[in-house]
C-alpha cells in the first residue's frame, strides 16, 4: 500500500486542487507542498532497504486473464528518480506559488501539475511494461495540458499540440515495442524482461523491439530528429518548463533506456541508434543554443544538448558510461531546474526574456545574479561544480569509443563542451554591462521564498561539485547497483584525478568556449543575428507543421472522394451490401430436407393479399398522399397482428395492435408540420432522365432485396428447426417462473435484465423526444391555423376543442368516449393482472391505458384534459424505472443475484390464497414506464398544435409555458 | 402457409427498401415501418410456424414439442415496442428538421439539380 500511496496521493491531490476556488493560491500551494512532502517522507523512509540493494514490489490484479498485473516496483534506479521527481516537485510548487499571477486560474495549474507528478511517479515505479506505457502517455497528456495552460495564447496552443503529437506518437511506438518485447519474453513483468536480456538480443524481432522502444524514448527526451517540440514547449509557465521540460519528464526517455539497458543494450545496433541520435542532438542543440535570443529558448536547446549527452553515454553502453549517464541526469536536473527558475525570476521582474534587451542585471538583482552565474558555470562544466564531474566522466568515456586511432567522438565531445561554455557565457552576459534603461519593468529582488528553491539547488551544485564522495556518492551507488546489477563497475567520484586526457579536454573546452564566444560577439554580431548559421534550414517544427497540414488535407480529400454526407447514397450502399455480403459470408447451405409444412389456408393468403397490397400501395402513395399512405401502412400492420394471432403468438398480436394504434396517432400528429406536396403541380418525369434512371435502379435494388429475403425466409421455414433453448423456457415457466404464459415469464423473469434495458431505452427515447420538441420551431408556412379549420362554412370554426366535445358537433362522441375511459382502465388492469398466465402483461396493459388517455386528448384537446386530469409522464417514467430496479435489487437483500424472482404465496381474507411473484412488481414497473413513455411523447407532440397558432419568433416565454406547461 | 409468409416478408421488405431510398422524410419513415414489420415477421418465423399452439402451459408436465417457440416471440415483442419508440424519435426528428431547414428532404436541403 505504501508504494501505491506514492502514486495515488498526487492524483488525489490533483482532484482536490481542481475543486478549490479560483483565488485559493495559498491553499493550492500548501496542498501541493503537502503532497510532495508526503511522497518525500515515504520514499525517504525506504533508504535503508535501497542502500541494502533490495527490490520492493507491490502487486494487485489488473487483467488476470491476460496475465497482466498492476505492479509497483521500486529498486535503486526507480528510487533515485522518485526522490528527484518529488524533491524538484516540492521546490517547483513553492516557486510556482510566487510565480503564478493572481489572475491565473491556479486550481487548474496545480491540479495538472500534481497529476503530472503522479503520472511521472507511475512511470518510474511501474513494474509492468504495459502499465509503464499507460503512465507514460499520461505524462504526455499532462504535459500537453500544462504547455497549453495559457490557452488564450496561440503559441501555447501550438506548442502543446506539437509536444503532444510527437510524444504521444512516440508513446504509441513504445507501446508497440513493449508488445514485441512481451511477445519475445512471454511476460510484461519488468523483472522477467530484465532477466531475459540474452534471449531478447538473440531473437529475430530484437531490432524491431529496439527501434520501437528507441522511438518512444527519443521522442520523449527530445532527441534529434524529434527535438523540435521542446523549444516550442517553452510557452508553458516557467515552473512547468523547469519541472517537466528540464528536470523530469524529458528524462523519462533516458530513464527508460537506462531501465531497459540490461535487456536491450550491448549490441552495435543499440550503440548506433541510441548513440547516433545522441551525438547529433548534443552538437546540434549546443550549437543552436548559442544563437537564441530568448532566455528560455537558450535553456531549452541547452537541455536538448544535455539530454543528447546522456543519450550518447547510454548509447556507448559500457558500465562506466551508464554511471556517468545517471550521474549527469541528477546533475543536469539540479542546475537546469535552478537556471529555469532564475530565468523565470528575471522574466517576472523585468517583464522580458529577450537577451538582446537584458543587461547589467547584477546591479538590481545581485543575489539572483550570483545564483544564476554559479548554476551556469555548472552547466558549462567549470571545476568544483557538479557539471564538471559528470562532464569529465563523459570525456573519459568518449575516449574509449573508437579505439586508439578513431578520435571523432572525442572531437565531438570537445566541440560540444566549447559550445556549452559559449552559450553559458551568453546566458550570464545579461548580468554584466551597464544597467538596461529600456526594460518593461523596474526589476527588484524577488520574494524570499521564490528565490529559496534556486538557492537550495545551487547549493546542491556546489556541495556535489566540491565533495562528491560524501554527498552524492551513496545515492549514485544505489542507482548504479540497481541498473547494472553484477556489471556495476568500481569508480571514483573525486574532483582531482591528476593531469590526464579528460582534464585536458575540459580545459580545452573551457578555453575554446570563451574564445568562441568572444569571436562570435566581436566579429559575427551574435547579439543581432536573426538566424542560426548553417542550421536554419533544418527546421523540424516547420516540417512537422507542413506534415500535419498535408495529413489534414489528405484526410479532407479522402473524405470528399470516399464519403458523402447525403443519406440516400449511404442507404443505397447499405442495401447493396446487404444483398451482396451475406451470400459471400455464408457457407454451403445444409442439405434440403423438407419437413411437414402447414397446410395452405385460402383465408390466410387473402389477408396477406390485402397486407401486401397495402404495403405496395403505401410505397406508391407516400410522396403525394401521406394520409392515405399512413392508413395503408396501418392496414399492413393489422394484417401483421392478425398473422401473429393466427400463428400462435397472442401476446405479439395484442402488442402489435396497440402499437399500431399509438403509432398511427403519433404520425397523424406529425403530418401537420410537413410541407404540402401537390401531385398535379409536379412535372412528369421524362423517360431516361436522371431521376427516372435513379428510380429504375432503386426499384431493381428493392425487388432484388425483397426476393432475397423471401427466398431466405422460405428456405428457413422448410428446414427442420435445430435444437434451441425454447424447451427450457417451456418446461420451466410454470415451475420456475410461476406463470403459464411463457412469453410473459420470459420477459419479466428469465430475461428480465433485457427487459430492464429495454424500458430504460424507452425512457431515454421519451425524454429525447420531449427535449427535441422543446426546441421545436415550425416552418413559417405551417405555423398558421390550417385552411380547413378556417373555412367560413364550418360551424365548429371558432370553437375550442373542448366546446366542440361538450356542446358542439362532437357531443355524441364526447359522451360515449368519456364513458369509455373507466372501461379501458379496467381492460388495462385485466390484461395486466392476467399477463403472467394468459396473453397480456405490462407492455400491452401500458399501451391500452395510454390509448385510453389518448382518446380523451383527441376528443377534447389538451387544454381541457389537462385542466381535468393531472398526469405527470416524467414521474411515471421515473417511478417505473425505480420499481423495476428496486425489484431487482430486492433479490440482493436475500443473497440472490440481481433480478432473481421469488413467488410469495399470500393468503388474503375473502380472496383466498394468491400467488404473488416478485416478477409481478417488475411487470408493474414495465407497465408504468410504457404508460409514461407513450404519454410523454404523444402529449409533447400534441402540445405543438397549441404553439402552432403563433408565428415563430414570438416571445419564447410563452412557448415554454405551452410546451413545458405544468402537466408535462 | 410458408410460401405466403415468405412472399409477404419479401413484399414488405421490397416496399421498405424502395421507400428508404426516396428523398422525402415521410417516405423514409413509412419505409422504416414497413421494413420493421418485415423484419419482425422474419425473426418470428425463425421459430417456425405453429397454428393453435400458443406457448401457454397451464399444466406442469408438458411435451415442449407441442408448443410454439416462445423465444422469438419474446424477442419480437421487445422489438415491436422499441420499434415504436424509434418511430417516434424519427418522427420528431423529421418535423424538427423540417422546422429548422424549411425542407423535408432527407439531407435537410433540396438537391442542386
Amino acid at each position: 500500500m505504501l508504494l501505491a500511496s506514492l502514486v495515488l496521493v498526487p492524483f488525489i491531490g490533483s482532484l482536490l486542487a481542481a475543486l478549490m476556488p479560483q483565488s485559493a493560491r495559498n491553499h493550492e500551494s500548501w496542498l501541493a507542498i503537502a503532497v510532495a512532502s508526503y511522497g518525500l517522507i515515504v520514499a525517504g523512509a525506504l533508504y535503508p532497504e535501497m542502500a541494502a540493494g533490495e527490490v520492493l514490489r507491490e502487486e494487485s490484479a489488473w487483467l488476470p486473464t491476460k496475465g497482466l498485473a498492476f505492479v509497483l516496483r521500486v529498486d535503486g534506479l526507480a528510487w533515485v528518480f522518485t526522490m528527484l521527481v518529488l524533491a524538484i516537485g516540492l521546490l517547483v510548487v513553492l516557486y510556482a506559488r510566487y510565480y503564478m499571477s493572481a489572475d491565473d486560474p491556479v486550481p487548474r495549474f496545480f491540479s495538472f501539475l500534481l497529476a503530472f507528478m503522479g503520472s511521472m511517479l507511475g512511470v518510474v515505479l511501474s513494474g509492468n511494461l504495459v502499465q509503464l506505457v499507460v503512465f507514460w502517455e499520461l505524462t504526455s497528456l499532462t504535459s500537453f495540458l500544462l504547455i497549453g495552460y495559457w490557452h488564450h495564447r496561440a503559441d501555447a496552443r501550438r506548442g502543446a499540440r506539437m509536444a503532444f503529437t510527437v510524444t504521444a506518437t512516440g508513446g504509441l511506438c513504445l507501446m508497440a515495442g513493449v508488445l514485441v518485447l512481451g511477445h519475445i519474453v512471454g511476460s510484461y513483468d519488468l523483472d522477467v524482461v530484465l532477466a531475459a536480456g540474452d534471449r531478447i538480443r538473440a531473437h529475430e524481432l530484437y531490432l524491431a523491439a529496439l527501434v520501437l522502444v528507441a522511438l518512444g524514448a527519443l521522442t520523449k527526451s527530445a532527441q534529434f530528429p524529434f527535438h523540435f517540440w521542446l523549444p516550442h514547449a517553452m510557452a508553458a509557465p516557467t515552473p512547468v518548463s523547469s519541472y517537466l521540460h528540464s528536470a523530469t519528464m524529458v528524462k523519462a526517455g533516458v530513464f527508460l533506456l537506462a531501465r531497459l539497458w540490461p535487456a536491450l543494450a550491448g549490441t552495435p545496433e543499440w550503440t548506433w541508434i541510441v548513440g547516433g541520435a545522441g551525438v547529433c542532438t548534443l552538437l546540434l542543440g549546443a550549437f543552436i543554443a548559442i544563437f537564441q535570443h530568448d532566455l528560455k529558448g537558450l535553456l531549452a536547446y541547452s537541455t536538448i544538448s544535455h539530454l543528447g549527452l546522456i543519450t550518447v553515454l547510454i548509447g556507448i553502453g559500457t558500465p562506466l558510461a551508464m554511471v556517468a549517464a545517471i550521474f549527469h541526469i541528477l546533475n543536469h536536473a539540479t542546475f537546469k531546474a535552478s537556471l529555469f527558475m532564475a530565468a523565470g525570476i528575471i522574466d517576472h521582474e523585468t517583464g522580458t526574456r529577450d537577451l538582446r534587451v537584458l543587461r547589467g542585471l547584477r546591479h538590481k538583482l545581485p543575489i539572483t545574479a550570483t545564483l544564476a552565474i554559479v548554476a551556469s558555470a555548472a552547466m558549462a562544466g567549470v571545476p568544483l561544480l557538479n557539471g564538471f564531474l559528470s562532464k569529465e566522466m563523459f570525456f573519459a568515456e568518449t575516449l574509449s569509443v573508437g579505439g586508439e586511432r578513431n578520435w571523432w567522438m572525442s572531437y565531438a565531445a570537445v566541440a560540444m563542451g566549447m559550445f556549452s561554455v559559449a552559450y553559458s557565457l551568453r546566458f550570464i552576459s545579461i548580468f554584466f554591462g551597464a544597467p538596461a534603461q529600456d526594460l518593461p519593468r523596474d526589476p527588484h529582488e524577488p520574494p524570499r521564498w521564490m528565490r529559496f528553491p534556486v538557492e537550495l539547488l545551487v547549493l546542491a551544485c556546489l556541495v556535489v561539485g566540491v565533495a562528491p564522495a560524501i554527498s552524492i556518492a551513496p545515492v549514485l551507488e544505489i542507482a548504479v547497483a540497481a541498473t547494472l546489477g553484477a556489471a556495476a563497475p568500481s569508480y571514483d567520484l573525486a574532483v582531482w584525478h591528476g593531469f590526464n586526457l579528460p582534464l585536458l579536454m575540459s580545459m580545452l573546452a573551457l578555453a575554446g568556449g570563451v574564445l568562441l564566444y568572444v569571436v562570435l560577439r566581436r566579429h559575427f554580431d551574435l547579439q543581432r543575428r536573426e538566424r542560426v548559421p548553417l542550421f536554419h534550414h533544418f527546421n523540424g517544427a516547420q516540417v512537422f507543421e507542413t506534415t500535419m497540414l498535408q495529413v489534414t488535407r489528405a484526410a479532407g480529400w479522402l473524405l470528399r472522394r470516399l464519403g458523402t454526407t447525403r443519406l440516400q447514397p449511404q442507404l443505397l450502399l447499405m442495401m447493396i451490401a446487404l444483398l451482396i455480403l451475406p451470400p459471400l459470408l455464408a457457407g454451403t447451405p445444409p442439405a434440403w430436407t423438407r419437413i411437414a409444412l402447414q397446410g395452405f389456408d385460402p383465408l390466410f393468403a387473402t389477408i396477406w393479399a390485402i397486407g401486401g397490397g397495402c404495403a405496395i400501395a403505401a410505397a406508391w402513395m407516400a410522396k403525394y398522399h401521406r394520409l392515405a399512405a399512413l392508413a395503408l401502412v396501418g392496414g399492413t400492420g393489422i394484417v401483421t397482428a392478425a398473422t401473429f394471432l393466427w400463428l400462435s403468438a397472442p401476446d405479439l398480436a395484442l402488442t402489435q395492435l396497440m402499437v399500431e394504434t399509438v403509432t398511427t396517432v403519433l404520425i397523424l400528429l406529425g403530418l401537420r408540420w410537413l410541407p404540402p406536396r401537390i401531385e398535379a403541380a409536379a412535372a412528369p418525369l421524362a423517360p431516361f432522365s436522371r431521376a427516372s434512371l435513379r428510380r429504375a435502379r432503386d426499384l431493381l435494388v428493392a425487388v432484388a432485396g425483397g426476393l432475397a429475403i423471401a427466398a431466405l425466409t422460405y428456405a428457413v421455414l422448410v428446414h427442420p428447426a435445430s435444437d434451441t433453448i425454447a424447451d427450457f423456457f417451456l418446461l420451466n415457466a410454470l415451475g420456475g417462473g410461476g406463470g403459464s404464459n411463457v412469453v410473459n415469464v420470459l420477459l419479466v423473469d428469465f430475461r428480465s435484465f433485457d427487459t430492464l434495458g429495454e424500458i430504460t431505452v424507452l425512457a431515454i427515447v421519451a425524454l429525447t423526444v420531449y427535449a427535441l420538441l422543446r426546441r421545436f420551431r415550425p416552418a413559417p408556412e405551417s405555423a398558421a391555423i390550417p385552411a380547413q379549420q378556417r373555412n367560413e362554412a364550418d360551424p365548429a370554426r371558432g370553437q375550442t376543442p373542448a366546446e366542440q366535445a361538450n356542446s358542439g358537433y362532437l357531443m355524441v362522441a364526447g359522451i360515449y368516449l368519456r364513458l369509455l375511459l373507466p372501461f379501458m382502465g379496467v381492460i388495462a388492469v385485466y390484461f395486466f393482472m392476467r399477463g403472467h398466465n394468459l396473453p397480456g402483461g405490462g407492455f400491452v396493459a401500458g399501451l391500452v391505458f395510454a390509448v385510453a388517455i389518448l382518446v380523451q386528448y383527441m376528443l377534447a384537446g389538451t387544454v381541457w384534459v389537462e385542466s381535468h386530469l393531472s398526469l405527470r409522464p416524467h414521474r411515471w417514467l421515473g417511478l417505473g424505472l425505480v420499481l423495476a430496479c428496486a425489484t431487482g435489487l430486492g433479490a440482493w437483500l436475500f443473497g440472490h443475484p440481481f433480478l432473481t424472482t421469488h413467488t410469495a404465496h399470500v393468503t388474503w381474507p375473502l380472496v383466498g390464497e394468491l400467488h404473488l411473484p416478485s416478477a409481478f412488481v417488475f411487470d408493474l414497473g414495465v407497465f408504468t414506464v410504457v404508460v409514461g413513455t407513450t404519454m410523454l411523447m404523444l402529449v409533447a407532440l400534441a402540445h405543438q398544435s397549441l404553439r402552432g397558432h403563433r408565428l415563430p419568433g414570438e416571445d419564447g416565454a410563452e412557448d415554454r409555458q405551452a410546451a413545458g406547461g405544468r402537466t408535462i | 402457409m410458408e410460401m405466403v409468409i415468405a412472399i409477404a416478408v419479401g413484399v414488405m421488405f421490397a416496399s421498405g427498401i424502395w421507400l428508404i431510398l426516396r428523398p422525402r422524410t415521410f417516405q423514409l419513415i413509412i419505409g422504416l415501418m414497413l421494413m420493421s414489420y418485415a423484419v419482425n415477421i422474419f425473426i418470428f418465423a425463425m421459430g417456425r410456424l405453429w397454428v393453435d399452439k400458443p406457448p401457454i402451459t397451464p399444466l406442469p408436465d408438458i411435451d415442449p414439442a407441442q408448443f410454439a417457440d416462445p423465444l422469438p416471440q419474446g424477442l419480437v415483442l421487445t422489438a415491436i415496442v422499441i420499434g415504436f419508440a424509434t418511430t417516434a424519435l424519427y418522427l420528431v426528428m423529421m418535423i424538427g428538421a423540417r422546422g429548422l431547414t424549411g425542407s423535408d428532404h432527407v439531407d435537410g436541403e433540396e438537391p442542386r439539380e
